[in-house]
């Protein structure tokens, strides 16, 4: 009886942390005496290529890839930053915020592009715009929007069609849908006009893009708003009805970022992986890269990353915050 | 010639080293300021970018039902972006309560400085610079301080004080190094100066004393005006006592020469023999005292003509030949022949005048100590480094003793009590042979007689 008390004590932790992980993976070499910790924001299936040709190059190396939603990445980082090498989000301003905290240890990558780093500490690899992602058949012989404008009228002129079938992030929960909806609102009233549409619409919201493109998929949504484009484009080939549009009149793009914490208990295997990952976004798709590689400066679609700006921390001042999302829930949550 | 000279230091180094360290002291001096600017000006870019940040935070604070509240704008943080990416820290407080923001920031506390303030302080073991600016908002329920602080770190701005500073260095020691061009140059024509008035001094022939004419610069006026004056005194010296030395010879050689007429005149009338004894001794004591003063006033220009020679190529069978005929009649007074040997030319670098006189004291010499009805023999050659010249008597010859001492003045061989001489005569031409840098051997011959033997 004591035995097993001590076993579950001792399992316990273990248990948990197994428990409350959205996936999580090893890679490499099991016999590897410690393994190279990543905290990840991102789908394990768009990273096990990139891990797996980095421990394909780097014999005895085992990777230990720990998923989970943006927000509750940036709290437990900040909680144990010593149990972690590598750090992956997409949450920009988090990610800043943590480099800006000392969090991150820095790192050389002169090649690097300029606007893609901040202090040595902080690395883009990716441009991946915000999109609104349609279900043709629910949409059926109405046209498909080009712009939030269009949106919003499509929206407004069928409210019957739509409603309870529109889907946005939920700004309290989600990191990257709070970052996109900040950025939103600096650049245009437009989005508060559409959540408010989409309010009245008894909007959905959800914490994270998979699932809002699992609901569109299986026709439960109709149209989702700001969903993560490179998603929605893998999941649009398997799922024909699927439609990514990105919207024209100012299209939000977010950088992909990493950062190597400095508590890390492998530094070097941290740097040589990160120095993997900037390469293998340099080789871009042909280099078996699985997420969109940075955009060149000069991108033809214009489009406006949001770029990596010690303002990116205004939004996450705690009296911004709150007023923010007071203001978005007056918009989107409606009060019957 | 070449007198010693006590040197102590060089005044072209002095010059060079006062002007190079002054250089060097100036360029340290100029990096110094120019950094301490630049690190000023840098700091109030920097400072006047956090104050801007601040007091746009500051702009947006509001009461609402009683609660502070600040919606500042995206650019508030923008702005601070910089090169380097330096990191950003704010904190909000109302009356002393963190309203958000960095709780690790200092806090504002109760200080009654001048706002907004500026400071340099540490955060999380780096160096930022930190703003602070306070605004009072006045409400329902009484009045809020609200205390908006912004820092920054300083990478951005060490980064183009190092760029600064680097340029700074470099224009330093370009300073430096034309700085110490332009000392070395200025030194090197300053000592060309002294170079070319001593060029023109010691290339002056020995007779030259006449005053220095070229142009010189102003603070070596009083140096060579004292030389001019001094150069003066020396030529009136010398030309007083060259004067004398004639006026001397003149005063005493004519007056003993007409004595000795009268002495001559005298003894040709009496016939007693007491009286004409004593007109003998006389005529010899005039003799010797007329060749004592001879000699003196010889020795004295020699002296005097030895510091200064004036050389010119001679022949010296020519200039014996003219001696010998010249005092062939005081030999044949004596019945002594004398006779000239010259073997080839012997062409000597020398002073006319010195030579002539030394030879003639030489001959002289010979002609006063060897006895009647015997020769004497001058012969001169050319041999290895220069022309011989021996005189050859067959007198008694040198004491052996004596031989190391006869050429000192006033010394005579002490076997001659009987002959007039003032012991002057070797002393003489050691004194002529030594300025022309040659060797006087005296020796006795196999038969007796002396033998001088001039090696030039």
């Amino acid at each position: 009886m004591r035995y097993l008390a001590v076993l579950i004590v001792a399992l316990w932790p273990a248990l948990l942390a197994a428990a409350e992980w959205e996936d999580h993976q090893t890679f490499g070499d099991t016999e590897a005496s410690a393994p190279l910790r990543i905290l990840s924001s991102t789908d394990t299936s768009f990273f096990a290529p990139i891990i797996a040709a980095f421990v394909a190059r780097q014999p005895g190396v085992a990777v230990e890839y720990l998923v989970t939603g943006t927000a509750d990445l940036d709290a437990r980082f900040r909680d144990a930053p010593a149990a972690y090498d590598v750090v992956i989000s997409s949450a920009m301003d988090l990610q800043l915020k943590l480099a800006n905290d000392g969090f991150a240890a820095p790192l050389d990558m002169p090649e690097h592009p300029d606007r893609a780093q901040w202090h040595k500490r902080l690395f883009g690899f990716t441009t991946e715009p915000a999109a609104i992602v349609v279900n043709k058949e629910l949409f059926a012989d109405l046209p498909l929007p080009r712009s939030r404008q269009d949106l919003i009228e499509v929206l407004r002129a069928n409210p019957e069609r739509f409603t309870g079938k529109v889907g946005t992030y939920d700004v309290r929960d989600s990191g990257l849908g709070y970052l996109f909806a900040t950025q939103d609102a600096r650049s245009s009233e437009t989005f508060w006009r559409l959540m408010e549409v989409m309010g009245r619409l008894d909007a959905r919201l959800y914490c994270c893009s998979g699932e809002m493109i699992d609901d569109l998929a299986t026709g439960r949504l109709a149209v989702a708003y700001n969903v993560l484009g490179s998603y929605a484009e893998a999941r649009a080939t398997e799922a024909g009805a699927l439609t990514v549009i990105l919207p024209s009149e100012f299209p939000t793009a977010m950088m992909r970022t990493a950062l190597i914490s400095r508590a890390a208990p492998q530094p070097e295997v941290a740097k040589a992986f990160l120095r993997h990952l900037i390469q293998m976004q340099a080789g871009g798709g042909d280099a078996g890269f699985p997420l969109p590689p940075l955009a060149t400066s000069n991108d033809a679609t214009g489009g406006t990353s949001i770029s990596l700006d010690p303002a990116l921390m205004t939004y996450l001042d705690r009296m911004k915050r709150q007023m923010f999302i007071q203001e978005w829930e007056n918009a989107i949550v409606q009060q019957d | 010639m070449t007198a010693e000279v006590h040197v102590h230091g060089s005044l072209r180094r002095r010059l060079g080293l006062i002007l190079t360290g002054g250089a060097a002291v100036l360029a340290v001096i100029l990096y110094l300021a120019v950094r301490t600017f630049a690190a000023q000006i840098a700091q109030q870019g920097q400072d006047s970018i956090l104050n801007a940040s601040v007091t746009s935070i500051l702009d947006t604070a509001v009461l609402r039902d009683g609660e502070v509240l600040l919606d500042f704008p995206y650019a508030s943080l923008s702005m601070l972006g910089t090169s380097a990416d330096d990191r950003v820290f704010y904190a909000i407080h109302a009356d002393d309560r963190l309203l958000s923001g960095y709780d690790s920031l200092p806090a504002p506390g109760a200080s009654q400085d001048s706002l907004p303030r500026f400071r340099t302080t540490d955060h999380g073991g780096e160096p930022v610079r930190m703003a602070t600016d306070a605004r009072t908002l006045i409400g329902a329920q009484g009045q809020t301080t609200v205390t908006v602080s912004v820092a920054q770190t300083q990478d951005a701005l060490s980064e183009t004080l190092n760029a600064i500073s680097r340029r700074v260095a470099l224009f330093g020691i370009g300073f430096f190094a034309l700085s110490t061009a332009l000392a070395l140059w200025a030194a090197a024509t300053t000592s060309r100066q002294l170079r070319r008035l001593t060029t023109s001094v010691t290339r002056r022939g020995p007779q030259d004393l006449r005053p220095v004419a070229q142009p010189v610069p102003s603070e070596m006026g009083p140096l060579v005006a004292s030389l001019n004056t001094l150069m003066g005194r020396l030529d009136h010296a010398l030309t007083r006592s060259e004067e004398f030395l004639a006026e001397a010879a003149h005063r005493v050689r004519t007056p003993l020469a007409t004595v000795r007429a009268y002495a001559e005149t005298t003894l040709q009338r009496v016939d007693n023999p007491d009286n004409r004894k004593a007109l003998h001794a006389m005529i010899r004591a005039i003799d010797e005292s007329s060749r004592a003063a001879s000699q003196l006033l010889d020795h004295a220009m020699v002296t005097f003509r030895a510091d200064t020679l004036t050389r010119e190529d001679l022949e010296l069978s020519e200039l014996l030949r003219d001696l010998v005929d010249r005092m062939r009649p005081v030999a044949d007074m004596k019945d002594i022949t004398l006779s000239l040997r010259a073997e080839g030319p012997a062409v000597l670098h020398g002073d006319a005048i010195l030579l002539q006189n030394a030879l003639r004291n030489l001959i002289d010499n010979a002609l006063k100590y060897a006895p009647a009805e015997t020769r004497v023999e001058v012969a001169v050659r050319s041999e290895g480094a220069g022309p011989v010249v021996t005189v050859i008597d067959e007198g008694p010859g040198f004491d052996a003793a004596e031989i190391d001492t006869l050429a000192t003045r006033f010394v005579r061989g002490k076997a001659m009590g009987h002959t007039i001489g003032s012991g002057l005569g070797l002393t003489i031409v050691q004194a002529v042979v030594l300025a022309h840098g040659a060797t006087m051997t005296l020796s006795n011959t196999a038969e007796g007689g002396a033998c001088v033997t001039l090696q030039f």
